[in-house]
C-alpha cells in the first residue's frame, strides 16, 4: 500500500480497473465514452458540467482531469470559478433546504 | 517590451542545447523507433508540394510560445538575391504552393516584391499574416487591399475568441488590435463565401495542453467572432505548440516540460505520419538553406540531402526522395489529431 489514500499518478491508471473485473470495466468505459460525446450537448458544455459535478462528489482524480479538461476546451478560469459555485450553491442549498425539515420536526414536538 | 532568448543570451538560443534536453527526456522512446514500430521508418518525402519560405525573424511582436523565437529585436532578414533564388527554384518546377512565414513577413523590405514575383509564376501563396503588423504602421494599413489585389490566402493566429486567452500568449493589446484587423481583411472581402479571398484562422494552446477537436472549436469560433464582432472566416487551423525555442522555455520555466513531452508521446497517434507537412513541404530559412519543416529549422537540422542543402542547389529529384530529418519534438506533429501548418492531419 502507498502512503497516501490519492495519488496524482493513480488516474492514468484508471483503465487498470479492469484487470480484476474486465466485463463491467469495458461497459461502463465505453459508456463513459459515450457520454461524453459530442450530442445534444456539446463535449465542451459536458465538460464544465463534469468539472462542476467533481466538486461536488470531492473527487481529486476528477478535478485534476476536468480542471485540464474544461481549461483546454477554453473555458476561463472565472467561468470555471463560476460553475465550481454552482455546484457550491447546490451542496449549501441541500443542506440548508432540509431546515425546514428541522423546523417541521421542532414545530411538531414543541409546544 | 520582451527581448527574444537570442538577445538574452539564454542557453536555449542554441539548438544543440534545446536538442540535448528533447533527447535527454525520453530515451527510451525515440521517434525513430516509434515509427520502426509501425514500419514507418525510415520517414521519406512524398514529393514537394509546397515551399515554405521563412523571410525574415523580425516580428512586431514577441509571443511567448514563438518556435523561432521572433521578435523586434532579431535582424535577420532574408535578401532578395535569397528571394531570386527561390524564384529560379519555383519557376524551373511544378511547386503549386509558397507559403511565406516569419516573424512577421510583411517586415522584410522586398515582402510585396517577392509576393508579386511568385505570383506572376502563377503559383498560390500563403502568408502567415500575425494580424497586428495591418496596424503596426500606417505603411501596413493597405496590407488587406494588397493580399486581395495578389489572391494571398491569409493564414493568422488568433488563440482565443476572448481578450484573455489572445493577450496572455500574444502580448497585451494583441488581441483588440487583430480583431480590427480582421474586420479590415473582412472589408476587402476576405472570408466571404464565393469571394475566393480565403482567410483561415489558426489556434494554438495557450499553456502547456494539447489542443481541443478542430472542427467543434472552428464551429464555436464561427459562431462567436460572428456574434462578438461580426466577423467571418473560412477555416480554423488547431496546431500544437512544438516542444522548441520559447515554448520550450516556457514548459521548462513552469515546471510542464516532463508532463508535456510525457502527454505528446503517449497521445502518438501512427495515422498522423502519412499526412505529416515535412513530407510535401520544403523551409527554406531566411539565408536559403534548406529543411523539413520551420521546427526543424529552427533546430537547424537540414535536410539529408548534402548535395543539396541550400536553395542555390536545389535538386528537386534528390530532395522529392529524402529521408526526413527525426528528432524527439516531431512527437508534437503526431499527437492526437496531429498537426501541421493546416491545423489537424488525423481524425
Amino acid at each position: 500500500m502507498s502512503n497516501h489514500y490519492y495519488n496524482a499518478e493513480d488516474l492514468a491508471k484508471f483503465g487498470n480497473v479492469a484487470e480484476y473485473q474486465k466485463e463491467m470495466a469495458d461497459k461502463f468505459f465505453s459508456y463513459y465514452g459515450e457520454v461524453f460525446k459530442e450530442g445534444h450537448l456539446t463535449a465542451k458544455e459536458k465538460s464544465l458540467i463534469a468539472l462542476a459535478v467533481a466538486h461536488a462528489v470531492q473527487c481529486p482524480y476528477c478535478i485534476d482531469a476536468y480542471s485540464s479538461d474544461a481549461f483546454e476546451k477554453g473555458y476561463s478560469e472565472s467561468q470555471m470559478m463560476e460553475a465550481v459555485h454552482v455546484a457550491s450553491a447546490i451542496k449549501g442549498g441541500a443542506v440548508l433546504v432540509h431546515g425546514v425539515q428541522m423546523m417541521n420536526k421542532v414545530k411538531e414536538i414543541g409546544m | 517590451m520582451i527581448k527574444s532568448l537570442k538577445v538574452l543570451h539564454h542557453p536555449l538560443a542554441e539548438p544543440l542545447n534545446q536538442l540535448e534536453i528533447l533527447e535527454a527526456h525520453s530515451k527510451d522512446t525515440s521517434f525513430r523507433e516509434k515509427l520502426g514500430l509501425y514500419g514507418m521508418f525510415p520517414l521519406r518525402s512524398s514529393g514537394i508540394d509546397i515551399l515554405q519560405i521563412n523571410v525574415g525573424k523580425m516580428c512586431n511582436q514577441t509571443c511567448k510560445h514563438c518556435h523561432v523565437d521572433a521578435g523586434p529585436d532579431r535582424k535577420e532578414i532574408m535578401s532578395r538575391q535569397t528571394m531570386e533564388q527561390c524564384l529560379e527554384v519555383l519557376k524551373n518546377s511544378d511547386i503549386g504552393t509558397v507559403d511565406l512565414t516569419g516573424g512577421a513577413p510583411e517586415l522584410n523590405p522586398d515582402f510585396r516584391w517577392f509576393v508579386e514575383e511568385i505570383k506572376k509564376l502563377g503559383k498560390h501563396v500563403i502568408v502567415r499574416c500575425n494580424l497586428t503588423i495591418i496596424l503596426a504602421n500606417k505603411r501596413f494599413h493597405d496590407l488587406p487591399g494588397f493580399f486581395k489585389e495578389n489572391k494571398v490566402e491569409v493564414v493568422s493566429s488568433l488563440p482565443g475568441f476572448t481578450r484573455d486567452r489572445t493577450d496572455r500568449q500574444r502580448g497585451d493589446g494583441v488581441f483588440e488590435d487583430s480583431i480590427k484587423a480582421l474586420q479590415m481583411l473582412n472589408q476587402v472581402g476576405y472570408g466571404a463565401e464565393g469571394s475566393g479571398l480565403v482567410l483561415n484562422l489558426v489556434y494554438n494552446p495557450a499553456g502547456a495542453f494539447l489542443p481541443p477537436a478542430q472542427l467543434a472549436l472552428e464551429k464555436e469560433y464561427k459562431a462567436e467572432l460572428l456574434s462578438r464582432y461580426n466577423i467571418i472566416f473560412n477555416s480554423l487551423y488547431a496546431i500544437t505548440n512544438m516542444p522548441v525555442s520559447r515554448y520550450l522555455d516556457y514548459l521548462l520555466s513552469s515546471g510542464n516540460y516532463e508532463r508535456y513531452m510525457d502527454k505528446l508521446i503517449s497521445a502518438f497517434n501512427p495515422a498522423a505520419v502519412s499526412n505529416l507537412m515535412c513530407r510535401n513541404t520544403i523551409s527554406v530559412g531566411w539565408d536559403g538553406y534548406l529543411y523539413d519543416c520551420d521546427f526543424n529549422q529552427m533546430l537547424e537540422l537540414q535536410v539529408s540531402t548534402e548535395k543539396s542543402r541550400h536553395i542555390s542547389e536545389f535538386d528537386l529529384q534528390a530532395l522529392s526522395n529524402r529521408s526526413i530529418v527525426l528528432k524527439q519534438h516531431c512527437f508534437g506533429c503526431t499527437a492526437g489529431a496531429g498537426s501541421s501548418c493546416g491545423g489537424s492531419i488525423a481524425d
